[in-house]
């Protein structure tokens, strides 16, 4: 066996990883913002879906409290998941089977800039989409911006927690599909069914019990709940099932959720289709 | 290791169960030269180069490539590389300049990107997406991802299939171009023609085992083989004289006296390379 350690050359060093993973988000932002699909089926459908539920239930969920009000937290919570866990499920699962992923694998890049790059496309995509929501929710249908700077900061973490747990959940999950053509079917149901039992579509007191066991199992119904606590008034915290925001319970259960999502990345990640060794 | 050799493999073996895809492979490149791997499909010649890269784990074999084991690549190793896989259709929604400019920035030397887009002969697309470009021209666009960090050693697999033969002619010259600045390239291919034009030496691969080595000029002994000189004779069945002998020149000098002048249907032959590669492939 030879030696492994290549000798040593003069020259200039291995580009850095902050600089690599800026120019992979770059080049994420552009690629993404060049398919159709994926900016009007990921980062508008919460928009879109927000007008139509929006202007066809024009009901209180309770008096006061109108369901659009408590929709609008349920399309964030669904947002977030979907330019994180989806979006990355959905394109990771293609690029490994196209071969993006055998040929960054084949380059010096940092294997971390091509993760970093990902989260960076998210993050920019999931800050679009929770502006343009708010935005649409307030002019078209009187939502109210969450009231104090500690709704503010409770957005902002919740945000930020779903976006961790839901990117490293997607890059997890993108192995899952067998092939790039199945991904769409493979990827989309999850967050699909997680919408109608997490409190999102419906609101969550009026589901079965056992229903609201099952949700509570997964980060949506975590999520949704606290993208609530920061826009709903005070007053519907007493309409939760538990009766709380439960915010503890929420930072435990989407950072679990995180770790899950970590540990499998580390685990499992390949970087070829299945087969490819 | 010595410095002296680019790839260096002895006893290189890949198994997949029962399967032998690669049966015992010694090989040198040496710095500088355009090596040929020729082999007919399913031989083991991808499986062999994807080893070399750095893709693939070896079941046993000592092998060095750039004085590194590619079974532990590093970040510098992979620098000093370029690899151009087989039919790629990724990436689709780039530009030619925004994946050169991209790929240029993972290199601790990596090139222009207008001067290497130009070099592989695609300025003219430079703003064109992958996914418009023509089959030739995507390889080109590979091949540029593939020289951008200014590799020493280039490897290209099978980096002609499907092409129209006037697109393999110019992707021919844009080889030579490359070797013609010192880098040493590593071809897979199946075509003869292409190793005669552009190998300096070759191995033919066969079952996951080399059956021989040489250039392109003396493959299986072909430059030492006899001659066969034919030209036609009324007197001989079918009209043809053919004899086969190692001094052609006296033969045919021979003839020119019998016949007072050109002798009929003169033809003076020695086997081809596909001959003797087809020799080789039978004995195999």
């Amino acid at each position: 066996m030879s030696t492994a350690v290549a000798p040593p050359r003069e020259g200039p060093p291995l580009p850095g990883v902050l600089r690599t993973s800026l120019a992979r988000t770059g080049l994420e932002l552009r690629e993404y913002s060049r398919s159709r699909d994926a900016v009007i089926f990921n980062v508008l459908f919460p928009v879109l879906f927000l007008f139509i539920f929006g202007s066809v239930f024009d009901g209180d969920v309770i008096p006061g409290v109108p369901f659009v009000q408590y929709f609008t937290a349920g399309m964030a919570a669904s947002g977030v998941l979907l330019v994180s866990f989806q979006a990355l499920a959905i394109t990771i699962a293609v690029e490994r089977d196209t071969g993006t992923l055998r040929r960054l694998e084949g380059t010096p890049m940092p294997r971390s800039a091509y993760f970093l790059g990902k989260v960076g496309l998210v993050v920019v995509t999931g800050v679009v989409q929770l502006v343009v929501l708010l935005a649409c929710a307030r002019l078209f249908f009187d939502v109210p911006l969450p009231a104090t700077a500690g709704d503010w900061g409770t957005f902002a973490w919740v945000g930020v927690l779903g976006i961790t747990a839901g990117s490293l959940l997607g890059i997890a999950y993108s192995s899952v599909p067998s092939s790039g053509r199945s991904a769409q079917a493979v990827v989309a149901p999850v967050v699909l069914v997680l919408q109608f039992i997490s409190g999102v579509f419906f609101a969550f007191p009026s589901l079965p019990s056992w229903m609201q066991d099952v949700a509570s199992l997964f980060p949506l119904k975590w999520l949704a709940q606290g993208f609530r606590s920061a826009i709903l008034p005070e007053r519907m915290e007493a309409a939760e099932v538990s009766g709380s925001w439960q915010h503890g319970e929420t930072v435990l259960w989407l950072a679990g959720w995180a770790v899950v999502g970590l540990v499998l990345c580390v685990t499992t990640f390949r970087w070829r289709r299945r087969g490819d060794r | 290791m010595s410095d002296d050799v680019a790839v260096r493999v002895r006893g290189l073996h890949k198994h997949y169960g029962q399967r032998r895809a690669v049966d015992s492979i010694d090989l040198d490149v040496v710095p500088g030269e355009v090596f040929a791997l020729l082999g007919p499909n399913g031989a083991g010649k991808t499986t062999t180069v994807e080893v070399l890269e750095g893709y693939r784990a070896r079941t046993s074999g000592e092998v060095s490539v750039l004085g590194a084991d590619p079974g532990r690549p590093t970040r510098a190793w992979r620098a000093r590389l370029g690899i151009v896989a087989q039919d790629t259709a990724d990436l689709a929604e780039l530009t030619v300049t925004e994946l050169v400019r991209h790929f240029s920035g993972f290199y601790p030397r990596g090139r222009d990107a207008e001067e290497v887009i130009a070099q592989v002969g695609l300025a003219d697309d430079a703003g064109t997406r992958a996914r418009a470009l023509s089959g030739g021209r995507r390889r080109r666009l590979d091949v540029a991802l593939g020289i951008v960090g200014s590799p020493e050693l280039l490897f290209l697999d099978e980096p002609t299939t499907g092409f129209d033969p006037e697109a393999r002619r110019e992707f021919w010259k844009l080889v030579q171009s490359l070797a013609a600045d010192g880098t040493t390239i590593l071809l897979t291919t199946h075509y003869l023609d292409e190793v005669e034009v552009l190998a300096d030496r070759l191995a033919v691969i066969a079952s996951g085992h080399i059956v021989a080595t040489g250039t392109p000029r003396d493959l299986g002994g072909r430059d030492h083989a006899r001659a066969t000189v034919s030209w036609r004779d009324p007197d001989r069945p079918g009209g043809v004289a053919t004899e086969a002998t190692d001094e052609p020149a006296a033969l045919v000098g021979h003839l020119a006296r019998r016949f007072g002048g050109e002798p009929p249907g003169l033809v003076v032959s020695r086997p081809t390379l596909e001959d003797a590669y087809l020799d080789l492939l039978e004995g195999a």
